[in-house]
């Protein structure tokens, strides 16, 4: 069977991955067992900030199986600093991050000490007989406190607990206008501040590390998003020679951006095992997981958005405090700057101010969390048009349809000078509002209001775009970020016509394994079977930046594409030679080459067999059909879409419930459906969870009261509606297989929709905003408050159909 | 302490601290690595295996109180190189990604369709309340669910999965 048959790219493989993954023959970091291996165990701050004044660990090294016991006064002379590779500013203020707090601590789950023994319970019954004295501190949580005169300091050593500025002004940049001048000259200005919970990304497999000193160089196993840059970086803190380091990323249960780091626990391990000379491991718990592995979001936006009375926009000024938490981790300071060039989204601003002051807080650190930057950004700005749309008394839709870039004006240079290439956002919104029923729905809206049904119906939009891809080196560049963006493949064609891919990007669940297998499949002509992707190991796979920011299958599927064409230039070379005929008389389909206009043809694999072989090749080639290549892309890719959900609205107990939800998502092409679904899916899940959901909560003491799955609210099954996606196809331009990504999608889209939702709902009871999440609590208040407040004064314009008020803005 | 359990078909004597957790002596003890463990405080089911033909969060139970018990693992399900039903619609459907939940997901599966041969995509959400995944928002795998239900008519029950040790169950039984 070949496998051209029917084209790979755009068919609905099943999963290579999933026969390991369904009979439980899995790789994961913690199933590792090696003769003499130890445990490590941390001990965590129960503080958010204090002075260490002591440390007593006789005790604990002296319980049966305890080998050894370290604070982090013993490891501070080799541990370094965790490093932050993104300095947003030049100057820019960056605490030393140490993996073991050696003389303070600056959130609760920092850890003190570590013991390493035998087995994982001795590890763990020594933490409890360490003795750790506190010196209490003040304890830094609010971010408008943090910076307000005379603040309490979490790093008193620097003198503020500001960051950093970053500031992009489209008048400056010579991108757009000034839109100080727009808010002067504005018919229409609305303010709002929107708060960005923090959230947690709960990947399900708890973080491990393995790490092997012996035969003179380290392995480390972790359950790592990003194997390549922790094997750079583990070089970079601890000097230890790059060469002699391997890292491998096993199978992944999930990252979501949680594990795009380098944390302390790896260190830490590496640290231990090459002192004891043995192999460690270490395993966190969820609690160790919720505690110390860096948190999303959090961040007050405060946004003006300013418009003539008919609708069109003239300016948007956007205000961000940032919480980096204690510490700036791997890229924790430009989370909130990959949404600076988001804010204005798919509309048309003239002018653009987008400033971001960093802060420190006494809580973990921040850092990614899918979408990182660009959901914060596109909340911000779809809850604003909603909020738009009211006080010029417009329907939502049309407000949004009014101002964006229309399909004929692509490509289009935005306010923030990045260059759309494609896109049709009237096609995704027309076919979302007929799956959704738009009209039939806003028609029971009225009818639910007028009947003051107990029980009301929300509409909520979010017409989306992000920047994925990431991303041009020369951009990372310009925003100071301290790496490239670009993939690296390989293909190695085996003397058996088998084919090996080596990727540089490291999967841990959007199964690269059979999509790439696809790409070099519909590249090659081989049967799909017949592909090997090979990944997550630095031995095997040198060269890569990993997999975040729907970056995998537009730059490293990109590089595949590009390693095929050059195994295929070479192979079309010495087909040329085997069938002695002129290469441009040599034609390549379905892994044969033949001779135009001949009988004559030769597979594929026979010509990489003569290479294998090397008897008869023309002068001056090189044995072999092996080739590789290093993609860096010139611009990103702008996947967009529209996203619709109605929400029934308890009004007497507050509760929310998803009716129905409709994604229509344009990623450009797509190499397998099945697995883009199903990001799709996961994404609106964590979206929605966000929107209704979850929250990372702390007392006024700094400690996360939110630290188990019982108080952190995952959702489950029964919590999630059934989603109704669809997909329309405007191919990107900026790479050779038209796709765009789809990681992230869901999650930065579907926030606001379920939002906008709920306040749409009850926004004819005077309500116009609802923290997230959107609890019964928070929904009930809201509407209580808002009953109190009286009838709004600003006529109700999400209101369906009729509400387009002629009268329509406020005062 | 000494127990005797029956795990995948194969008979272990072992002696155990009275804490040990069940899943630890399956991971750590029997090399049962197939069962993972996601959360401290019994939320998200990673560790859900069969005590007796029902499913149990084998995080929540104590090695001990397996003694004198039939354990079957994500491990066990395939007889014969043949994937069990629920395995089956859990690749077909797209079910899983990183597939960390995915050993739990299927052991629950199992039970709650011993207990309703037909559920309703109501039913089988309900079902799976205990058990968490991050990355599919659930939609197919509900779908794989009710598809692995018309595949097994009438019904997968305990009895379906307590095949008979076969001669490669070389390692003993009671
Ligand atoms: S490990 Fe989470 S319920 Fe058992
Ligand atoms: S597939 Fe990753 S947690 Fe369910």
């Amino acid at each position: 069977m070949t496998a051209t048959a029917e084209p790979e790219i755009g068919r609905a493989r099943l999963r290579k991955e999933d026969a390991r993954l369904i009979t439980g023959d899995t790789r994961w970091t913690d199933n590792i067992q090696m003769a003499g291996m130890l445990h490590m165990a941390v001990l965590r701050s129960p503080m958010a900030h204090a002075k260490i004044t002591g440390i007593d660990v006789t005790a604990a090294a002296a319980m049966p199986g305890v080998l050894l016991v370290l604070t982090g006064e013993d490891v501070a002379a080799e541990q370094g600093s965790l490093p932050c590779a993104w300095p947003i500013t030049e100057d820019m203020l960056a605490p030393p991050a140490p993996s073991l707090a050696v003389d303070e601590v600056n959130f609760a789950g920092e850890g003190v000490a570590v013991v390493i023994a035998r087995s994982d319970y001795e590890a763990h019954d020594a933490l409890a007989a360490i003795d750790v004295e506190y010196d209490e501190l003040p304890v830094v949580l609010d971010m408008e406190a943090a910076v307000a005169d005379g603040a309490d300091l979490v790093h008193p050593d620097l003198g503020t607990n500001k960051s950093a500025t970053w500031v992009f002004d489209s008048a400056e940049a010579g991108t757009g206008a000034d839109v100080d001048q727009a808010i002067a000259d504005a018919e229409v200005t609305v303010t709002r501040t929107f708060r960005q919970q923090r959230l947690i990304p709960a990947f399900m497999e708890p973080r491990s590390v393995v790490v092997d000193p012996g035969g003179g160089s380290i392995t480390m196993w972790s359950a790592t998003q990003v194997p390549h840059i922790l094997r750079w970086m583990l070089a970079a803190v601890l000097g230890i020679p790059e060469h002699k380091v391997r890292v491998i990323a096993p199978d992944v249960g999930g990252g979501f951006g949680g594990k795009l780091q380098v944390t302390p626990e790896e260190v830490l391990t590496l640290l231990v095992a090459r002192r004891l000379g043995k192999p460690v491991k270490w395993t966190e718990s969820r609690t160790e997981s919720m505690l110390s592995a860096h948190h999303g979001r959090d961040q007050i936006q405060q946004l003006t958005v300013t418009a003539r009375r008919d609708g069109t926009v003239t300016g948007l000024k956007v205000d961000l405090l940032a919480d980096m938490g204690a510490y700036l981790r791997l890229v924790t300071p430009g989370v909130p700057i990959l949404g600076a060039f988001m804010f204005n989204a798919i509309y048309k601003f003239p002018a653009y101010r987008f400033t971001c002051v960093n802060v420190f807080t006494n809580k973990v650190p921040t850092d990614a969390y899918r979408g990182a930057g660009r959901p914060e950004a596109t909340f911000a700005i779809e809850r604003l048009m909603d909020e738009l749309a009211v006080e010029l008394g417009m329907e939502p839709m049309e407000l949004r349809r009014k101002n964006w870039i229309k399909h004929e004006e692509f490509p289009f240079t935005t306010v923030c000078g990045l260059t759309y290439d494609s896109g049709n956002y009237e096609a995704a919104t027309d076919r979302a509002m007929e799956l959704f029923g738009y009209d039939e729905l806003r028609q029971e809206q009225a009818r639910r209001r007028e009947s003051g049904d107990p029980v009301q119906l929300g509409i909520g939009i979010s017409t989306f775009t992000e920047m994925c891809g990431l991303a041009p080196s020369r951009v990372l560049g310009s925003l100071r970020y301290g790496a490239g963006g670009w993939e690296h493949a390989a293909i190695r064609m085996l003397p058996t016509g088998k084919v090996e891919l080596i990727t540089g990007t490291s999967p841990h669940g959007q199964g690269h394994e059979t999509a790439w297998s696809q790409i070099v499949a519909d590249r090659l002509g081989v049967p799909f079977e017949d592909v090997e992707v090979l990944h997550g190991d630095t031995q095997s796979s040198h060269k890569g930046m990993d997999s975040y920011g729907s970056r995998s299958l537009a730059v490293g599927g990109t590089a595949i594409v590009l390693a095929a064409d050059k195994v295929l230039a070479k192979a079309r070379t010495l087909a040329a030679h085997l069938m002695e005929c002129s290469e441009s008389d040599v034609e390549f389909a379905s892994g044969q080459f033949s001779v135009r206009g001949t009988g004559t043809s030769t597979a594929l694999g026979d010509v990489v067999l003569a290479a294998h072989v090397a008897h008869n090749l023309p002068d001056g080639m090189e044995p072999g059909m092996d080739a590789e290549c290093t993609f860096d892309p010139t611009n990103f890719s702008f996947p967009h879409g529209t996203h619709l959900c109605a929400t029934e609205v308890d009004t007497e107990t507050g509760a929310v419930k998803i009716r129905s939800y409709v994604c229509v998502d344009d990623i450009g092409e797509v190499v397998n459906p099945l697995i883009v679904e199903g990001q799709v899916h996961g994404g609106l899940a964590q979206g929605i969870a966000q929107a209704l959901f979850e929250e990372a909560v702390h007392d006024e003491s700094g400690t996360l009261t939110t630290a188990t799955l019982a108080d952190y609210l995952l959702p489950s099954a029964a919590d999630l509606p059934h989603f109704t996606t669809d997909r329309t196809v405007t191919p990107a331009d900026s790479n050779p297989l038209g796709v765009k990504g789809v990681g992230e999608a869901g999650t930065i889209a579907s926030t606001p929709a379920v939002v906008n939702a709920v306040i749409d709902a009850v926004r004819h009871l005077g309500v116009d905003d609802v923290e997230m999440p959107c609890t019964p609590m928070r929904v009930w208040k809201a509407v209580h408050q808002g009953k109190e407040r009286g009838v709004p004064t600003t006529p109700v314009a999400a209101g369906g159909l009729g509400s387009i008020d002629a009268q329509g803005g406020a005062e | 302490m000494r127990i005797t359990v029956s795990v995948d078909g194969v008979s272990y004597t072992d002696e155990v601290e009275p804490r040990m957790l069940l899943v630890h002596y399956l991971r750590e003890r029997l090399g049962k690595t197939g069962t993972v463990v996601g959360c401290d405080t019994s939320n998200c089911g990673a560790c859900t295996v069969h005590l007796d033909g029902h499913s149990v969060k084998s995080c929540s139970m104590f090695a001990v109180q397996a003694d004198r018990h039939e354990v079957t693992t994500i491990e066990g399900l395939a007889r014969d190189g043949q994937l069990h039903p629920v395995q089956k619609a859990f690749h077909e459907n797209h079910a899983l990604q990183c597939g960390f939940c995915t050993p739990g997901m299927i052991m629950q599966s199992i039970d709650l369709l011993a207990d309703d041969p037909d559920p309703s995509e109501e039913t089988v959400r309900h079902g799976l309340e205990g058990n968490l995944c991050r990355c599919t928002g659930y939609q197919n795998i509900v779908k794989a669910v009710r598809d692995a239900a018309h595949q097994m008519r009438p019904g997968a029950g305990p009895e379906a999965e307590q095949v008979a040790p076969s001669p490669s169950h070389a390692g003993g039984g009671e």
